[in-house]
């Protein structure tokens, strides 16, 4: 069941602290508050370079009301495994988070994430995907979409397609692994409290659509992160020790007639707007092709 | 009050392992590379066994060794972790972002040389990549040294003068891989000389919410820098401390960050760095018996480097020679640049490149360097000194 | 002189560990409010309490408790209008800063 609003409104203390030099719009600080609103108290917060590097707040003062350990690119999923290591034989509790973006998790930190996932340690690692490496300005990553424009796909878009990491990790047999959407806060909040629970590696794939990044206005974040959901385009899974569920915000949609048209998700982003009609079949069928495979994981791992 | 210890005949390596348990580590991540691999291999058998309690983190890279002992430190426990050569460049990144968090730990490295080719024998170009950044450097002679000194390590690391990491060098094969008879104090006597880590100068916890490292002002980091160098130079006080220390649980001592052999009439100096400073010694020792006024003061530490004991040799003496096991491509060898920039020209320097990439030098090599060392000298031929010598006599173009 | 040395070393790891630290604080950027090109406003007559502009606020720039209005940091808020997008019930006005 998602974390009802009023539950989340219990929680006084902010993991987001207002004035933070955060984006307008930002879907991190959108995902980082629902951190903080479940796991405020608990975690410690591991974070490569990235948005977040920013977003934490400019000295002397801190943006993020969390514990929060900036550490290289490449090394984020190592040092969490250190800090988990660490607390196992101090005999200290917290959960310790990787908050990682896409290219800390799956370009340059890939192997440090898999590294620690095969390991099964004891941490939480949640990437907010906003598709890019924006806080570089802009550049495609290994999770930017097929044809979206970035400033290293300028002309054409992005040749190559996106890189499933939940999947990834999921065959790195570890027993939680899931995604979310910041269009879904209390979705992602309930996600946290299942993960929370569990010992061992656990995995968060949170798709966190970018305003400067994507090319929308500031305002429509969590719209089209929902979007991203109502068309198809974004699956919300969670698989728990040897059971995957579609989850409820996504379940509609296994059935292509409920979806909303992929147009109305594309058009709305900038980096999108030189796709022709036979892009945006292709877009199709590759959405259909991923509903297919994720309804047949949920028949194969029924718990 | 007697010391209290037991002797066993130990390869460099596992010496270095017994050390790790003997501090009673508690996180160890490493990376298996050549010569280093029979250290961790040792403490991850310790650990399965119930003979360290301990956490032993198979990383996937060397990056992530130091990665995972940097979060095991910040979140207040004593690590370790052990590499070579490549094993330590792939670090680097992670050597200065550790360092500059002004953490403690222990790191041992086995000396090896940086290809290509690939060569797994000692050379010290490795271990003195990292010079530039606030580490402690120490390198040791033998395989009692390499035991000593990865103990002292802790202590040194972890003292509130300090906090700074420790990195141990021993030369790869010739120490890594040779037995020798090693004296080490009893658990007893090291649990009350070494006490538990307490988690300074900061720790990582839950419900204490900071940042560590947020961007700010570019003064800060400056300043952070200058707080770091005041570190590193308070580490000479403690070295010599604990050094002076370690005599009364262990019964040696060694003279602080150099050794001093056969110095107080000497009037040419010969210096050396690990272990095949056992050769330039015995070499010493012939010259001796022939009537030749050489000496040796042996660096043991590279960082901080021992600017009063090079200085006060310099002071008492006609000529240095500097034999390098490590080059500044276009400059010179990386210890000759070290001793010059505190000689400042005070006395004459020569320098001399020599066995790299494991290269055999034995004692009449070094008799052969410093024969001709003080021969040059008293001819007067020290202007060709500025440019040194490539110790390669068995080179023909 | 070794005590000397002490106490010189622990006012300066003070000093370090308060230079390498940041402590969360409002305003780490400073006062962002100014950001605002438009000022998110609640009409509080057509305000239904759903609390959804507080979930969604992505700078938690709006105070709310369940069964109360929702109240904007004007400090703070950036002006993003995600607050107004996702109103359920259009009660929150965007009025241009200027005017
Ligand atoms: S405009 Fe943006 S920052 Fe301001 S209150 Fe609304 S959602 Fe929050
Ligand atoms: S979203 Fe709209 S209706 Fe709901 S509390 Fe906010 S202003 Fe009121």
């Amino acid at each position: 069941m998602p974390v009802p609003i009023a539950k989340l409104a219990q929680v006084k203390r902010k993991g987001v602290v207002p004035g933070n030099p955060a984006c307008m719009g930002c879907p991190h600080t959108l995902g980082l508050k629902i951190l903080g609103k479940v796991l405020g108290d608990r975690a410690v917060l591991v974070v490569p370079a990235g948005c977040t590097s920013i977003i934490a707040g400019v000295y002397p003062r801190a943006g993020i009301n969390m514990p929060v350990l900036h550490v290289p690119f490449a090394s984020a999923g190592a040092v969490a495994s250190g800090i988990a290591a660490a607390y196992d034989m101090i005999g200290r509790d917290g959960v310790v988070v990787v908050w990682s973006g896409d290219g800390g998790a799956a370009d340059i930190g890939f192997a440090t994430l898999s590294g620690a996932a095969i390991r099964n340690e004891n941490i939480l690692v949640i990437v907010s995907d906003n598709e890019a490496y924006m806080n570089t300005g802009i550049q495609a990553s290994g999770t930017t979409s097929w044809r979206a424009r970035t400033t290293t796909t300028p002309i054409y878009g992005k040749t190559e397609e996106k890189k499933d990491l939940a999947l990834l990790m999921l065959l790195h047999r570890v027993p939680y692994v899931a995604t979310a959407s910041v269009g879904y806060p209390t979705d992602f909040a309930e996600k946290l409290e299942n993960a929370a629970a569990i010992r061992g590696f656990r995995f968060i794939h949170l798709l966190s659509p970018c305003p400067p990044g994507w090319r929308f206005d500031a305002d429509k974040t969590a719209h089209v992160a929902k979007l991203a959901v109502e068309t198809g385009a974004w699956i919300l899974w969670e698989y728990i020790n040897g059971r995957f569920r579609i989850s409820p915000m996504s379940r509609p949609y296994a059935d292509p007639r409920r979806r909303k048209p992929i147009e109305e998700y594309l058009r709305l982003q900038g980096r999108f707007s030189h796709v022709k009609p036979e892009d945006v079949e292709f877009i199709k069928r590759r959405i259909e092709e991923n509903w297919r495979l994720v309804k047949e994981l949920e028949a194969f791992y029924r718990g | 009050m007697e010391p209290r210890t037991v002797t066993k005949v130990l390869v460099g390596n596992h010496a270095v392992a017994e050390a790790i348990r003997l501090a009673r580590v508690q996180v160890v991540a490493a990376y298996p590379i050549t010569p280093q691999t029979v250290i961790v291999e040792r403490i991850a058998e310790m650990v399965e066994s119930g003979e360290l309690k301990a956490k032993y983190i198979r990383v996937e890279s060397e990056h992530s060794a130091l990665a995972a002992v940097y979060g095991a430190a910040a979140a207040g426990a004593r690590a370790f972790t052990a590499t070579s050569s490549h094993g330590l460049l792939y670090m680097y990144e992670m050597l200065w972002w550790l360092a500059q968090s002004h953490l403690p730990l222990v790191l041992a490295l086995v000396t090896r040389a940086i290809g290509p080719p690939w060569n797994i024998h000692t050379d010290h170009q490795d271990l003195l990549t990292v010079r530039d950044a606030p580490w402690i450097i120490a390198m040791a002679e033998n395989v009692q040294e390499a035991f000593d000194l990865t103990l002292q390590g802790f202590k040194i690391s972890e003292d509130k003068r300090v906090l700074l990491p420790f990195m141990v060098g021993l030369d790869g094969f010739v120490l890594s891989h040779t037995a020798e008879p090693v004296s080490m104090p009893t658990q007893e006597t090291v649990d009350a000389w070494l006490p538990p880590r307490e988690p300074e100068p900061w720790v990582l916890e839950p419900g204490k919410p900071f940042a560590v490292g947020n961007v700010g002002p570019d003064e800060v980091t400056m300043e952070l820098r200058w707080l770091l160098w005041r570190a590193v130079e308070r580490a000479r006080t403690v070295i010599r401390e604990v050094d002076r220390e370690y005599e009364k649980i262990a019964g040696r001592s060694y003279g602080g960050l150099v050794e001093r052999y056969r110095l107080s009439d000497a009037k040419y100096v010969v210096v050396t760095m690990g272990a095949w400073s056992g050769d330039a010694k015995e070499a010493v020792d012939r010259l001796r018996d022939e009537g030749v006024p050489v000496g040796l003061l042996r660096i043991r530490f590279v960082r901080p480097f021992p600017k009063e004991e090079v200085l006060e040799v310099a002071a008492g003496s006609r000529a240095i020679l500097v034999v390098d096991r490590a080059v500044s491509m276009g400059n010179a060898g990386v210890l000759g640049i070290e001793i010059s920039s505190v000689v400042r020209g005070r006395i004459p320097v020569k320098n001399v490149i020599a066995g790299l990439g494991g290269t055999d030098t034995g004692y009449e090599d070094f008799e052969d360097m410093i024969r001709r060392f003080v021969e040059e000298y008293e001819s007067g031929r020290t202007d060709k000194w500025l440019e040194p010598e490539w110790y390669m006599p068995w080179f023909k173009r | 002189m070794g005590e000397d040395l002490l106490r010189e070393a622990l006012e300066e790891n003070k000093l370090f560990v308060e230079k390498l630290l940041a402590k969360p604080q409002p305003g780490s950027a400073g006062p962002t409010g100014t950001w605002r090109t438009y000022r998110p406003v609640v009409n509080e007559g057509k305000c239904i309490k759903c609390g959804l502009c507080w979930l969604y606020c992505p700078e938690e720039a709006i105070e709310w408790s369940p069964g109360g209005l929702p109240k904007i940091d004007y400090r703070f808020c950036k002006g993003c209008g995600v607050c107004v997008q996702e109103c359920p019930v259009k009660a929150i006005d965007f009025v241009y800063e200027g005017e």
